[in-house]
């Protein structure tokens, strides 16, 4: 086609084959619509809502493992006439990590890599959609959706120590820091499970290095922790939470937010908390911007 | 075995720098090791936490899942089997060749450098550095052949293998004890348990839930019949997209 006559230049630009048909003139909705429906699109997504069946059970079936717990301390509670829960609403996200390590690992993929891998990022850019607004729709998508994850079990339990009439002047102060810190566990996993994820988007490879990187830092928190302890290495201890994302939220959550630490150690004084908060900010601003540049190259 | 199939398989999974990134996996481990013998110099319980819980419980089924459907999986995905498939080779041939190299890459990535980390930690005291390298080396081939065959059966191999290695092998192992009799980790501490002899294995918590007897004919079914499952099912393959 390329020795072909040069098309006409009409009048109306960016038309390439106009046959007649009517056109819409009607309202166009702006860079802020389009990104809003991505963020909707992709935190349904992240549930398996608007895809297929078979994608829908793995994501529905980690959400209902992971509020089976919660369902099993209201009841115990209910059934022993308790006066507290018998766990903790600070601890729950600690005690469920492998869950939502899985969680992170297959819904991370399944939000950027397709994306990446049918090559349909042109569609995206060819409307007046940003490269950051992409990042970010998304970003915010995946943390919601970790977000509710963790959040919905905590509200069982919260709302089922309510029923069973447990004062709530006791309950709300850990449920509120609880939900505080599943907003930061949010984050820094959605932000590392994104960024592996839009570095490695064939099927499968994602997922399995997205759950390599978050348990081997668990294990390796662990060890360490469990090893410094029993040789008495007190600061080793404490700042060995640094090494796992769920630790590191633990470690805010205990020294900045003031819960009590399921951690045999936990962050030293003002120092140690102000580190803990300080890294946890930094790895979020860090993956957005691995993000950002990653996205950056993402050829047209 | 066919040596052309196998250069094909080994590139895949090792090309393009995955064998640094693969790498860092052992490093992490064996830097683990050291720490922990610097820390708490040559300690036996702390052997038996760092081989059985991180060595045997994390690496090796995670570098299973990786090399076993990473053999076939992407090939599978992306449609060039069929070039592969159309070659006047056994499909058992091909599914032999391919489980070959990965429990090469298991045992490059794994298996040895859990014998070297179990010699950092513990010297030969107690054989328990054989002991864990022998159950990682048998865990290793019964992952690599069960994961091959899922990575044939579905094409969300990896999270699948991931739900039956975390979810089944441990959260579930923990609350209902019959469960573990199913797990390839179990089976393979079974051996580590008879090297090391089974009073000090008592001592030091190495507590297999099945016994001997059990688990090395269950390994070898596993072995044997997941590798002829996937070569029986590589005969009647659907290449279809879905999602």
């Amino acid at each position: 086609m390329s020795d072909a006559t040069p098309p006409t230049p009409s009048a109306r630009s960016g038309v390439i084959h106009d046959i007649g048909y009517r056109h819409y003139d009607g309202p166009r909705l702006g860079r802020g619509h389009i990104a809003r429906a991505l963020f909707v699109e992709s935190a349904l997504g992240a549930y398996g809502i608007g895809r297929s069946a078979r994608s829908k059970i793995v994501p529905m079936l980690l959400f209902a493992v992971v509020c089976v717990p919660a369902f099993i301390l209201v009841v115990v509670a209910a059934i022993t006439n308790a006066d507290e829960l018998p766990g903790e609403y600070t601890s729950y996200v600690l005690n469920v990590q492998v869950l939502v390590a899985i969680y992170v690992a297959g819904q991370a993929p399944a939000n950027v890599s397709r994306d990446l891998r049918f090559r349909v990022m042109p569609l995206y850019f060819s409307r007046p959609l940003e490269r950051v607004d992409y990042v970010l729709a998304k970003y915010a998508a995946l943390s919601a959706a970790v977000f509710v994850f963790v959040a919905v079990p905590l509200t069982i339990m919260f709302l089922g120590a309510l029923l069973v009439e447990l004062p709530i002047g006791e309950q709300a102060p850990d449920y509120l820091r609880s939900l505080g810190s599943g907003l930061l566990v949010a984050l820094v996993l959605a932000g590392i499970g994104l960024v592996i994820a839009a570095v490695t988007p064939r099927r499968g490879l994602g997922v399995a290095a997205i759950i390599t990187v978050l348990l081997v830092l668990a294990g390796v928190q662990g060890v360490v922790q469990g090893i410094a302890t029993e040789e008495n290495e007190e600061t080793l201890a404490a700042y060995s939470g640094l090494f796992s994302p769920f630790t590191l939220v633990d470690g805010v959550q205990s020294s900045v937010l003031g819960a009590d630490s399921a951690l045999p150690a936990e962050p030293p004084g003002t120092v140690g908390a102000i580190v803990f908060l300080i890294v946890t900010l930094l790895l979020v601003v860090a993956c957005v911007g691995a993000l950002l540049l990653r996205y950056r190259k993402v050829s047209i | 075995m066919n040596s052309t199939v196998a250069t094909l398989t080994a590139r895949s999974l090792l090309g393009h720098r995955r064998a640094l990134l693969l790498l860092a996996l052992p490093a992490v481990f064996l830097v683990l090791a050291v720490i922990s013998r610097w820390l708490a110099g040559e300690d036996s319980g702390n052997t038996v936490v760092l081989l059985g819980g991180f060595a045997l419980g994390t690496l090796v089924p995670l570098l299973g899942l990786i090399a076993g459907t990473g053999a076939i999986g992407p090939e599978i995905d992306d449609g060039s089997v069929v070039y592969l498939l159309s070659k006047p080779l056994g499909r058992h041939t091909i599914v032999r060749t391919k489980l070959a190299v990965a429990v090469g890459v298991v045992v490059t990535f794994a298996v040895l450098p859990t014998l070297v980390a179990g010699l950092i930690l513990s010297g030969g005291s107690d054989r328990l550095a054989v002991g864990f390298a022998v159950a990682a080396l048998v865990a290793g081939i019964a992952y690599c052949a069960l994961f091959l065959a899922l990575a044939v059966m579905t094409r969300h191999a990896v999270v699948v293998g991931l739900l039956y290695a975390l979810i089944w092998e441990t959260l579930v192992g923990n609350f209902v004890p019959g469960a573990q009799a199913l797990s390839v980790q179990q089976w393979a501490l079974a051996l580590t348990e008879k090297i090391v002899g089974s009073s000090r294995s008592a001592e030091l918590s190495i507590t297999p839930a099945v016994g001997l007897g059990a688990a090395v004919p269950l390994l070898l079914v596993v072995v044997v019949g997941f590798t002829w499952y996937a070569g029986r099912r590589l005969r009647s393959l659907r290449i279809a997209g879905d999602e």
